[in-house]
């Protein structure tokens, strides 16, 4: 009697298990519409102002995405993104006006005191619901860090990480970027969490840990200042992308997905990536 | 006790067929009314309405078979694991046992350390005693650090140590201090008498305990994966995200069954031999 009452048991868990199982996530791969803008000109835009055009960002503007907490002196990766889709619209320098929001303010419904705000503001169905996006202005990369005195320090090719100890957190595209286009001989280390791995890197466990870009930074220039970014990863995976966020059914929507449309078809987001997030931000790329 | 010529009277073999008798019944009952509740359990899961989704998600043979190849190279580390730990948890449960069991006042210092390790490990919850030596421990930077493997297989054997030796300590208490008293007699010094006489007889009462705990290890070996190493339940987690489809760990979850099903059946075996032993049937 003992092994089939231990049967049931079994079976009774097995069915625990199928019934709590119902709410498996779904794969949601949300690709932004670049659609050609109506009419767009600079005087029919009903924008907070008219005549000017009323860009917001957080206070303190952090370093690469703007430069000295000035976002007006149009330095820094997002500034220049910024003025670059004011130019697209037909704004001069001197029409656009900063202001500044908190984050969750921003991302949060209700009435807005702005055109719109960049911020590094990934783009998701979630906050759709809240917000407008436009088209992404930069889709988010993978990025290799080491400390300063690893042995993969300033390597400058995705060939010499071949031989390196890389980690990275669990069920990431920073794993995927390992996985699939450095390929290391040793298999990568997996952790719960970039806190578990940075301490790793910390212990010297880690030759490298991939993270994203921004994360990258905010490690090297936050957390782990004897780290430094080894280099970006080719695009990889299903990428994070960020938006220029505006109100919920925005009249300058369609405006603004279409000036970032026309930036990056023209290379000019490529240029200004390379210009303040691989050069200034000492990221370079590896290939 | 010549048992040789021993000749079951009428009374004896009567009282053998019936028992014959029910328990060829009472296998027939255990059969049938699992089948009834087995059937039953079908009906119910599969005549569910989200039974088409949660097949899909949690039963998809083509996602089973690209997810095997890793998932078993992730069990082949918690075989490894198991074996290794299990041996060492085993050791350090027995010494600390009998140094808990020492007696005599100038071994004062060495049973409160012994007992200061069994309720230090028993309490503190093995993650964090992973996290001290996997993450901890190498952050000291010595020269000569283990690998982390090894470190995290050190924490397992320190937590499991603590349980083991508890069971190791019930079993020698659980020796009746007449015997103890019998080979003192008999000459015998305490160390003597320990090694010939109490523990055999205490790890032969304790062992189906001592192996169920070992089954239980074979559960945790894998949480050494959060200090980076790919086990079998990680390399499922891995191609869960990939996928998002959960039969990976449908995968990995039978896999461990099927490891733990051997111990499994030796515990029971040990248990009914220890039992039978016991009440002299």
């Amino acid at each position: 009697m003992a092994s089939s009452s231990r049967l049931l048991a079994l079976t009774l868990a097995g069915a625990a298990v199928v019934a709590t199982a119902g709410c498996a996530p779904q794969d949601e791969n949300p690709t932004p519409v670049v659609t050609a803008p109506p009419s767009c000109a600079k005087d029919s835009l009903p924008t907070r102002t008219p005549g000017k055009l009323t860009i917001a960002t957080d206070q303190p503007a952090y370093e690469p995405w703007f430069s000295d907490d000035k976002p007006d002196n149009g330095e820094g990766f997002e500034s220049a993104v910024a003025y670059a889709v004011a130019e697209k619209l037909g704004y001069a320098r001197a029409d656009v006006t900063w202001v500044r929001v908190k984050f969750d303010t921003a991302i949060a419904p209700g009435p807005k005191d702005f055109d719109f705000d960049i911020n590094q503001f990934s783009i998701t169905e979630e906050r759709k619901q809240a917000v407008d996006f436009s088209a992404p202005y930069y889709l988010v990369r993978q990025t290799v860090i080491a400390l300063k005195s690893s042995k993969i320090a300033g390597r400058t090719s995705l060939a010499d990480l071949r031989d390196a100890r890389l980690g990275a957190q669990v069920g990431t595209t920073s794993y995927q970027a390992i996985t699939d286009v450095i390929k290391p001989a040793a298999k990568p280390q997996v952790y719960n969490s970039n806190d578990d791995a940075k301490k790793a890197l910390q212990n010297g466990q880690l030759d490298g840990l991939v993270v994203d870009l921004p994360t990258a930074f905010y490690i090297t220039g936050a957390e782990i200042t004897d780290a430094e970014i080894v280099g970006q990863v080719p695009q990889v995976g299903t990428p994070e992308a960020f938006g220029l966020l505006l109100d919920k059914n925005s009249p300058l929507t369609s405006c603004v997905t279409g000036a970032v449309g026309q930036l990056t078809s023209a290379g000019t987001l490529k240029e200004l990536e390379q210009k303040w997030l691989a050069q200034v931000a000492g990221a370079a790329e590896l290939r | 006790m010549t048992l040789l010529d021993h000749v079951p009277s009428e009374a004896q073999l009567r009282r053998s067929a019936y028992r014959r008798r029910q328990t060829v019944y009472s296998v027939l009952v255990a059969a049938s009314s699992t089948a009834a509740l087995g059937t039953l359990l079908v009906i119910a899961v599969t005549g569910a309405p989200g039974w088409d989704r949660v097949r899909r998600s949690f039963l998809d043979p083509e996602i089973a078979r690209d997810a095997l190849p890793t998932v078993l190279s992730g069990l082949w580390l918690n075989v490894r694991l198991l074996v290794c730990c299990a041996a060492g948890a085993l050791l350090l449960g027995l010494v600390i046992a009998v140094l808990r069991t020492l007696r005599g006042p100038v071994f004062f210092p060495v049973r409160a350390l012994a007992a200061g390790y069994t309720y230090t490990f028993r309490g503190l919850p093995l993650i964090i005693v992973l996290y001290l030596l996997t993450l901890g421990v190498p952050g000291l930077r010595l020269q000569g650090m283990p690998p982390v493997l090894v470190l995290g297989g050190i924490a397992l054997v320190l937590t499991y140590g603590g349980y083991l030796a508890e069971v190791f300590r019930a079993g020698i208490e659980s020796v009746h201090s007449s015997q103890l008293a019998a080979a003192r007699s008999l000459g015998l010094t305490h160390r003597q008498t320990m090694r010939h006489v109490v523990l055999p007889q205490a790890v032969r009462r304790v062992a189906p305990p001592l192996l169920n705990d070992v089954v239980a290890l074979q559960k945790d070996v894998g949480l050494v994966s959060l200090a980076g190493p790919i086990d079998a339940v990680r390399a499922a987690q891995i191609a869960t995200a990939q996928t998002f489809n959960y039969t990976p760990y449908i995968v990995a979850g039978v896999l461990f069954v099927l490891l733990a099903i051997p111990l499994i059946a030796v515990t029971d075996w040990v248990t009914l031999r220890a039992a039978r032993r016991q009440s002299g049937g």
